[in-house]
C-alpha cells in the first residue's frame, strides 16, 4: 500500500470531505494562501477551494470558535484550525461552554457539527507556551469529542468521521506526529470513533498509548520483546468516547496494564483510564496499573530540561519492567 | 528635532546598534545549530524599542511578545544573559526555562516576553492598576503587534485602562503581517491608532523607523501618563528585515515593498540625520558600533561557554 505522512493524511481527509460536501469549510490563522497553515497541513486547499472556503482568520482565538459555532447551528461544517494546542484556553469558552452544550441546553433541538484542529506536544524546544498537551481539558466537557490519532492512517479516517459526524469534535493532533508516515489506501474509508486499535498484539502486558506515545511505545515494545516480554500495544484513538472494551478485553489477556501519555500527571489521560481500569477490570490484574506520563509542571525550553520531563522508550520499559 | 542631549542620542544610537549586532548574531548561532525551537528577529524595527524605552525611569515597566529580544534589550537587560537564555543556558535570565520567546528580567521592569498574542497587554494594565494603587508614579510600556490589536484582551484591556485612568502606553509594532496575513486581510482599517477613539483615549501614529519620532510621541504619553491623565495608544509603522520566524523566507512580501522598506532602515536613517545635524561625528559612531560588537562577542562567548541546566532542575521553580 501507498504511504503518505500524517500531515499529507489530514490534508486528503480535508479535501476529500470539502469535495464531498459543499457546507464543510476551513478557518483559522495563516491557513489560507500565503502559509498554507502553520505546520503547513492546508497547504494548497486555498488554491482548489478558494479564500471563501479556506478562510484566513485574525489572530481571534475565541472569535474563531464562536463563529464556527454560529455557522455550524445554521447549516454549515467548519472545520477549525487553531494553530498550536495551547492557544485554545483563548477559547475555552465557546469550545466547552458553548460549543459543546448547546445542543443539550437547548434540550436536543440543534446539532453543532464542527471540528477543531489543533496540534499537542513538547520535542521541539518551544517552552511552554506552544508545548503542552491538553486533551484531558477537553476529556472533561461533556458534549464534546476528543479524537487522538496516532497514525496517518487513524487521521485520515478519523477527521473524516469528525467532519461527517454531527457532534463537535476536538481533534488531537501532535506536532511530532505530522512527518510520520504510514499506510493510507487511496479509496475511501473512515475510521468510527470510539474504537480502540491493537496497534502490536502481546501477551505479557498491555500498554495503552496515545498521540505521539504510541510510537515510543511500539518502539519499547520491539526492545522488550528482544528481551522475550511480550507486549500489546493498545491505541485508544479517540479519547471520547472511549473504548474500554477492547482496553479490558487486552487486559484480560496480559494481567498488566501500562498506561503512556504525553499530559502531566494528576488529573491527566492516563489517570481516566487508570480510574476505569480499576472500577471495571481489577479482578483481572496481576499487579498494579503503573502510569507514565508527565512530571507536574510546565514544559521547559532548554533541550537537557525537555528531554527530562518528557518520558521515553526508557521510562516505559522501566515501567513495563515493573510490573513483569 | 535634535534637542536631546549628545550623551542621550548616543545612547539611543548605542542601543539600535545593540539590538541590530545581537539579532544578527542570534541568526549567525541559529544557523550554527546553537539555537534551539524557533527565533523571531527583531531587526528592522529597533527605532520602536529604543524610542520608547528611551523614556523610561529603570523603575518603570515594560511587558513584551514573542519578538522581545529588542525589547528588553532596549530596557537595560543584560545581553549575556539574554543571549544564554536563548541558548538554553543554566546562566540565562529564566535558568533556560523560557528561552528566546519568554525572556524576563523584573530588576528593570522588564515584566516578561509572552509568547501569547496579546496576552501582555491586560498584564500590562494590571501593571499599571498596581501603579496606580501603589503611588509609584511609574509608568508601563506595553508592545504588540498589529496582529494582537485583533484579541479581545486589546480591546478589554485598553477600555479597563481607560475607564480607570491608568499610567499604561500601549505601543502598537505595527510592520504590516502577522505571520504571512497582511492587515488588509485581517482588519478594515489602515490606522490602529484609529482604535483608540473607541475607547476614549488619545492615539497618534508615527513613523517607526524614526527613532526620534517614537521618542516624541512616547514623551508626551509618558507625561500624560505620569500626570494620572490615562493611557494613549501609539502606533509605530515600521517592518521586519527577515520572515516571521526561522523558518520563514517571507515569500508573501512583495520584492518592491521589501526594498522600499530596506532603504527606510532605521540605524542607516538616524545614523545619517546624527551626522547631517553634527550632533554626532562618523568617527564616534563607528566608534560606537565598534564597542558594541566587541560586547556582542563577549555575550556570545559568555552563553557558549555557559552550562547547560542539570535536567532534575526541570522540576524546580514551580512552586514558591
Ligand atoms: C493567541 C495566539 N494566537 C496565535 C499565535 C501564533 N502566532 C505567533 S506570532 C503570530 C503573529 C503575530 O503578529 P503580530 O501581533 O502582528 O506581531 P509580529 O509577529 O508582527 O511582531 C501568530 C499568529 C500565538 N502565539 N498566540
Amino acid at each position: 500500500m501507498r504511504k503518505i505522512t500524517y500531515k499529507e493524511a489530514l490534508r486528503e481527509a480535508l479535501k476529500e470531505e470539502m469535495r464531498r460536501d459543499p457546507t464543510v469549510f476551513l478557518l483559522g490563522e495563516d491557513i489560507g494562501r500565503y502559509w498554507g497553515g502553520a505546520f503547513k497541513v492546508t497547504e494548497g486547499l486555498a488554491e482548489e477551494f478558494g479564500d471563501e472556503r479556506v478562510r484566513d482568520t485574525p489572530i481571534s482565538e475565541n472569535a474563531i470558535i464562536g463563529t464556527a459555532v454560529g455557522a455550524a447551528i445554521t447549516g454549515m461544517r467548519p472545520v477549525a484550525e487553531i494553530m498550536f494546542g495551547d492557544l485554545t484556553a483563548l477559547a475555552m469558552d465557546q469550545i466547552a461552554n458553548q460549543a459543546a452544550k448547546i445542543r443539550y441546553m437547548f434540550g436536543g433541538q440543534i446539532n453543532c457539527p464542527l471540528v477543531i484542529r489543533t496540534p499537542f506536544g513538547a520535542g521541539v524546544n518551544i517552552a511552554s507556551h506552544h508545548s503542552q498537551s491538553l486533551e484531558a481539558w477537553f476529556m472533561h466537557v461533556p458534549g464534546l469529542y476528543v479524537a487522538a490519532p496516532s497514525t496517518p492512517y487513524d487521521a485520515k479516517g478519523l477527521l473524516k468521521s469528525a467532519i461527517r459526524g454531527n457532534n463537535p469534535v476536538f481533534f488531537c493532533e501532535h506536532k511530532l506526529l505530522y512527518p510520520i508516515q504510514g499506510e493510507v489506501p487511496e479509496e475511501e474509508y473512515t475510521v468510527p470513533f470510539g474504537v480502540a486499535d491493537v496497534k502490536k498484539e502481546g501477551a505479557d502486558v498491555t500498554v495503552v498509548a496515545t498521540l505521539y506515545m504510541v510510537h515510543k511505545a511500539l518502539k519499547a515494545a520491539e526492545m522488550l520483546e528482544a528481551e522475550g516480554i511480550s507486549v500489546e500495544v493498545v491505541d485508544p484513538r479517540t479519547l471520547t468516547p472511549l473504548d474500554k472494551q477492547t482496553i479490558i478485553k487486552s487486559i484480560k489477556k496480559t494481567g498488566r496494564i501500562i498506561i503512556v501519555s504525553e499530559d502531566c500527571k494528576t488529573a491527566g489521560v492516563s489517570a481516566e483510564i487508570a480510574a476505569v481500569v480499576a472500577e471495571e477490570a481489577l479482578d483481572y490484574l496481576d499487579a498494579p496499573i503503573k502510569r507514565v506520563a508527565e512530571p507536574d509542571t510546565p514544559i521547559p525550553f532548554s533541550p537537557p530540561l525537555e528531554k527530562y520531563v518528557i518520558s521515553d522508550e526508557k521510562a516505559i520499559i522501566k515501567a513495563v519492567k515493573t510490573v513483569i | 528635532m535634535l534637542n536631546l542631549p549628545k550623551d542621550k542620542l548616543a545612547e539611543m544610537l548605542r542601543k539600535m546598534f545593540e539590538i541590530r549586532l545581537f539579532e544578527e548574531k542570534v541568526f549567525e548561532l541559529y544557523a550554527q545549530n546553537l539555537v534551539p525551537g524557533t527565533i523571531h528577529l527583531y531587526a528592522g524595527e529597533e527605532a520602536v524599542a529604543v524610542g520608547v524605552c528611551s523614556n523610561l525611569r529603570k523603575d518603570d515597566y515594560i511587558t513584551s511578545t514573542h519578538r522581545g529580544h529588542g525589547h528588553c534589550i532596549a530596557k537595560g537587560a543584560d545581553l549575556k544573559r539574554t543571549m544564554a537564555e536563548i541558548l538554553g543556558k543554566k546562566t540565562g535570565y529564566c535558568k533556560g526555562k523560557g528561552g528566546s520567546m519568554h525572556i524576563a528580567d523584573f530588576r528593570i521592569g522588564m515584566l516578561g516576553a509572552t509568547a501569547v498574542v496579546g496576552a501582555g497587554i491586560p498584564i500590562a494594565v494590571g501593571a499599571g492598576l498596581s501603579i496606580k494603587l501603589r503611588r509609584t508614579n511609574q509608568v508601563v510600556a506595553c508592545f504588540f503587534g498589529e496582529g494582537a490589536s485583533n484579541q479581545g484582551t486589546f480591546h478589554e484591556g485598553i477600555n479597563m485602562a481607560s475607564i480607570w485612568k491608568l499610567p499604561v502606553i500601549f505601543v502598537c509594532e505595527n510592520n504590516l503581517y502577522a505571520m504571512g496575513t497582511r492587515q488588509s486581510i485581517v482588519m478594515n482599517i489602515e490606522n490602529i491608532a484609529d482604535r483608540a477613539i473607541a475607547y476614549c483615549i488619545p492615539g497618534v501614529f508615527v513613523d517607526g523607523n524614526d527613532v526620534l519620532a517614537v521618542y516624541e510621541a512616547t514623551e508626551k504619553a509618558v507625561e500624560r501618563a505620569r500626570k494620572g491623565e490615562g493611557p494613549t495608544l501609539i502606533e509605530c509603522k515600521t517592518y521586519r528585515h527577515r520572515g516571521h520566524s526561522r523558518v520563514d523566507p517571507a515569500r508573501y512580501r512583495p520584492k518592491e515593498e521589501v526594498a522600499e522598506w530596506l532603504a527606510k532602515d532605521p540605524i542607516k536613517r538616524f545614523k545619517e540625520k546624527l551626522i547631517h545635524t553634527k550632533a554626532l561625528s562618523e568617527t564616534e559612531i563607528q566608534h560606537i558600533e565598534k564597542e558594541v560588537s566587541v560586547e556582542i562577542e563577549e555575550a556570545v562567548k559568555f552563553a557558549i561557554e555557559s552550562p547547560f541546566p542539570e535536567p532534575e532542575e526541570a522540576l524546580e521553580d514551580v512552586y514558591a
